[in-house]
């Protein structure tokens, strides 16, 4: 069942970029933007969260999450810094996501040779 | 009539009617079911995290996103993203696939140009805009997040 739902949550994100694709004509870059944004925006607001606990995957794997993790990193370092901790925590949460996209594009690159 | 299209001002609504109407139907449909997939294999890799590295439900996502990253990045360097990418459209591209996709192609695309100048300068060409805006906007809603808490 949770895969049900994550499939349906994490579908219709997607859905609503595909929107913005063909109705907007926004390019790839201007709607990963955007839903950064709005994740960030949501978990400003304590929503995203709620989502994640419904939806699972469905909401931590779109790019929405990416907002919300900064944000969320941040809020957890403020708690004992106050605005200092801010600027300490913002990458607390997605160092995972980041560290592993720069190493593992650079590998690849490395390795593997252009197509097409 | 001439006269009107030939008038720049008029220029996005004539050639409006040259542009292909993309499909949205079946535009939505690929996205759907595609960026779903993605997210259902995220549900597996997530519950994998939970029952045996001790992760919960909260903070499984930063693993899965790693490794999901992983996967898009061999998938980008085998050819195959790219191909599922022309297919789904933003189902493979709004998921975080979609970021490690754009930092695995812009470096293998420049990657003649050297190591130093080529892959590592252009990792960030198109994942940049997206890490720039989030922290912008987490800065900002943070702030008037830590501000209302303060007065409140």
């Amino acid at each position: 069942m949770e895969y049900l739902i994550a499939f349906i949550v994490g579908g219709a994100i997607c859905v609503i970029g595909q929107l913005l694709f063909d109705v907007f004509k926004l390019t790839p870059a201007h709607v990963m933007t955007s839903f950064v944004v709005i994740g960030a925006v949501l978990d400003g607001f304590g929503l995203y969260d709620r989502l994640i606990d419904f939806a699972g995957a469905g909401a931590t794997v779109p790019i929405t999450s990416f907002g919300h993790s900064l944000l969320h990193g941040a809020m957890a370092e403020a708690d004992k810094h106050g605005f200092v901790g801010l600027a300490t925590g913002i990458f607390k949460l997605t160092s995972a996501g980041i560290s592993s996209a720069i190493l593992f594009g650079f590998l690849v690159a490395l390795f593997f040779k252009p197509k097409g | 009539m001439n006269k009107q299209i030939n008038d720049k001002n008029e220029y996005k609504n004539n050639v409006k009617s040259y542009q292909p109407k993309p499909p949205y139907l079946a535009n939505c449909l690929k996205a759907f079911i595609v960026g779903g997939f993605i997210c259902a294999i995220g549900q597996v890799i997530s519950n994998f995290y939970i029952y045996f590295f001790n992760f919960t439900e909260q903070t499984a996502g930063n693993p899965t996103v790693a490794t999901l990253i992983l996967f898009a990045a061999l998938l980008t360097g085998m050819g195959v993203y790219d191909k599922i990418g022309q297919f789904a459209g933003a189902g493979s591209a709004v998921p975080v696939t979609g970021f490690a996709n754009s930092i695995t192609s812009a470096a293998l695309e420049h990657k003649s140009e050297g190591v130093v100048l080529g892959i590592a300068t252009n990792l960030f060409k198109l994942a940049g805009a997206v890490i720039v805006f989030g922290v912008v906007a987490a800065y900002i809603v943070g702030m008037v997040r830590l501000l209302f808490e303060k007065l409140l």
